[in-house]
Parts: C-alpha cells; structure tokens; sequence
C-alpha cells in the first residue's frame, strides 16, 4: 500500500510527485505519457528561469527531475478505475490493482475534435492534433492550422520553419492568442489568417487535399495537405466518475486541491482552475501535494 | 522467433517515446527510423503504410498506426503488461 499514488506525469503530476518524495511520502506515479501536454508544444517562453526552452526539452528536465528522487514510476500504464474502501483509494490498471491512503489525479486533457466531415477519414493523413509530432511530414507544403489561441500560434510558428505556405483558420474574429506569438508569426509573408471562419470539411484521396471553409457567406477552398487542428482541449476526466465534475468535464476541486471525495485531490489541466498553462500546472501540482501531506499527517 | 520491430518516429513526439518505452519494457529490440531526419524518411512512411503520423510501428510486416498497445501486444504475441 502506498501513502500516495499520481496518475499522470505532464507538469501537475511531475511537481506533485516531487513535493511529496520530499516529503518522504511512499508514492507511485502511473502515467500513459510523461511530459503531458507540455511535451507536445513547440516554443515555450513563459516558463520562469528559462527564457526560451522547446516542449519535448522541458518534459525531459521534468523528467530528469523526478528521477532524481527514488519515485517509482509505471510507464507506459493506464489507469482504468478508481475505487474508494473505506478509507483507501484502489487503482486499477491495464497491468495490475493497486492500493493508496490518497490520491492525485492529474490527468491532463487531449485535444478538442473538430467535428467536420473528413476529419476521422484523414487523421494521420494529413490532419493531425500534434505539430510537434507530425509537422516534419509538411516540409514546402501548404498547411492550414485551425484555432487562434495560443496552441494554434505555436503550431503556426513551428510550422514556419517546415511549411511553405500557412493559413490560419480561426472562428473568432481576431487571434486570441499572447501578442508577442501573433507578432511573430504575423512577422512572415508565409501566414494569411481567416477570421470568423470555419472549416467545414476536410477532403482528398488517399491524403489531405484541401479544407472547405466558410467565412461570412463565402466559402473558400484551401488548397492544403497539412491540417493541424488547435481549438482546445478536453479534460481527461473519464477515469475520474468517482468526483464531482462540472459541465465541461473538469474535476471540481477547492483552493487546497481537494476534490468532494476525501482522500482524492486532482490539479493541473484535469481541473476547473482557470487558466491552463505549464506553470500553473507545476503549481497546482505542488499545492495539491502538500495538501495531500496535511491530510496524511491527519490521519 | 525473434520479432522484426520497426519504429517510424520523430524525437519530439510524446507518443513515440511511450510505444518505446513499451518497446524496453519488454526487452524487445527495434530499429529506429526518425522521419523528421530526411524528406525520404518521410515519403518512404507515406508510401509504405499510408500514412503522415508518428509513430508508426511494423512488428513482421505488420503496420500499427500509434501507440496502440492493445494492438502492439497482439503482433508481439505478448501480454498488455
């Protein structure tokens, strides 16, 4: 039995299991992925102490830093259910059960779907959720990104390098992305952005030939053979039945992380804090840890 | 027999570092094919499996698209865990 188990390894869960290993709680961190969504972005500029350090980079120096501590880490391993006895937590997996006098959850989110015709048909076909991943497939291509926060920019700038030529797909009616990323990128004759438009569908043959989009009472046909699609996220919550969530399927948690079922926290972008950004992850992971260490300690 | 594992991969992508996490865990050796390293790396997973994602897996000339570990046990012949 351990005092605490972590399912998840992106920033929240990462922080939170070096909090508590100082602490000198016994812990398990489980996680499908280590680095969470943070390993998927390109740029990263707001992470204080480091001026500029790419995603994957970041992720690694997560990583080194847990392994620092003599913190088990099952990887790659999927958590399928969370049980309450009394007052331990059980965990089941896709490998083995586990039990725990607490919990983190800290799940992360994945991307948000378009819902448009053509998108389940060329997925890895030329439409992808990931740039970081799949954007060296795109080299002198045309690419359209859809979204206009912060994701879609960032993919916007790593494909500047890659692409030749870029549109930028966005339902608002401005980017709503960090100014200093819509500089950067308004910086290349490369990007053309389409405000208050809408991919309609997504077409072509074996691959990716162009978006149907719709701005207004037009409808323009973009030749492309890169979709990146980057509207969002959607939190990782289906494991988490067991606490309360609201309307968007984000764990409901109060100022100290701690869910409507005791002994289970939660923190990073599984949850309802309002902003979901990489540092604010690191710190709701470290709250969450230390509340989970007062809650022990009570025990 | 000894299985022939093949990964198509780019070195920043989450996804691939899992399936070869998955790979190590079970003492399995593959070879490493990074697209984002030449266009015909590229092109070469595209002709071949269909497809413009990563990672890509060929267990004896089988494709798997992603980290798909349900799938990757069954090619191997080994338990999920």
């Amino acid at each position: 039995m351990y005092d605490l188990i972590i399912i998840g390894a992106g920033p929240a869960g990462i922080t939170a299991a070096v909090y508590a290993a100082r602490k000198r709680l016994d812990i398990l961190v489980i996680a499908e992925n280590v680095g969470g969504q943070a390993a998927l972005s390109g740029n990263i500029e707001n992470y204080t102490g480091y001026q500029f350090i790419s995603g994957p980079e970041l992720a690694l120096k997560f990583q080194e830093h847990l392994q620092a501590f003599d913190i088990r880490l099952n990887h790659p391993e999927q958590a399928r259910s969370i049980k309450k006895q009394d007052r331990l937590i059980e965990i089941i997996t896709d490998k083995e059960g586990y039990s725990s006098r607490s919990l983190i959850i800290a799940t992360g989110a994945r991307p948000r779907l378009l819902n448009v015709q053509g998108e389940k048909e060329f997925k890895n076909k030329g439409l992808t959720y990931c740039a970081t991943c799949d954007g060296p497939f795109f080299r002198d291509k045309n690419v359209a990104i859809v979204g206009g926060g912060n994701s879609a920019l960032d993919a916007t700038l790593q494909m500047l390098k890659i692409a030749s030529k870029i549109y930028i797909v966005n339902s608002a009616s401005g980017l709503t992305a960090d100014p200093v990323l819509i500089e950067k990128a308004g910086q290349s004759d490369k990007t053309e952005v389409f405000n208050q438009a809408q991919v309609k569908r997504i077409y072509g043959d074996s691959f990716v030939k162009g978006i149907e989009v719709a701005q207004g009472e037009n409808t323009l046909d973009l030749k492309v053979e890169g979709v990146f699609v980057e509207i969002g996220w959607i939190a990782n919550s289906d494991l988490a039945g067991i606490v309360k969530r609201n309307e968007r399927k984000e764990i409901i948690i109060d100022h100290s992380n701690t869910t409507d079922v005791k002994g289970i926290f939660a923190c990073g972008d599984v949850t309802d804090v309002a902003e979901k950004q990489i540092i604010v992850a690191c710190g709701e992971g470290a709250k969450a840890a230390l509340a989970v260490f007062k809650y022990l300690s009570t025990q | 027999m000894e299985a022939k594992v093949k990964i198509y991969s780019t070195p920043t992508c989450p996804y691939c570092i899992s399936a070869k996490a998955f790979l190590k865990q079970h003492n399995l050796e593959f070879e490493e094919i990074d697209v984002s390293a030449s266009t015909e790396s590229a092109e070469e997973l595209r002709r071949m499996s269909g497809q413009m994602g990563v990672p890509v897996l060929e267990i004896n000339g089988q494709i798997i698209v992603g980290f798909d570990r349900a799938a990757i046990s069954q090619a191997l012949g080994i338990g999920q865990g």
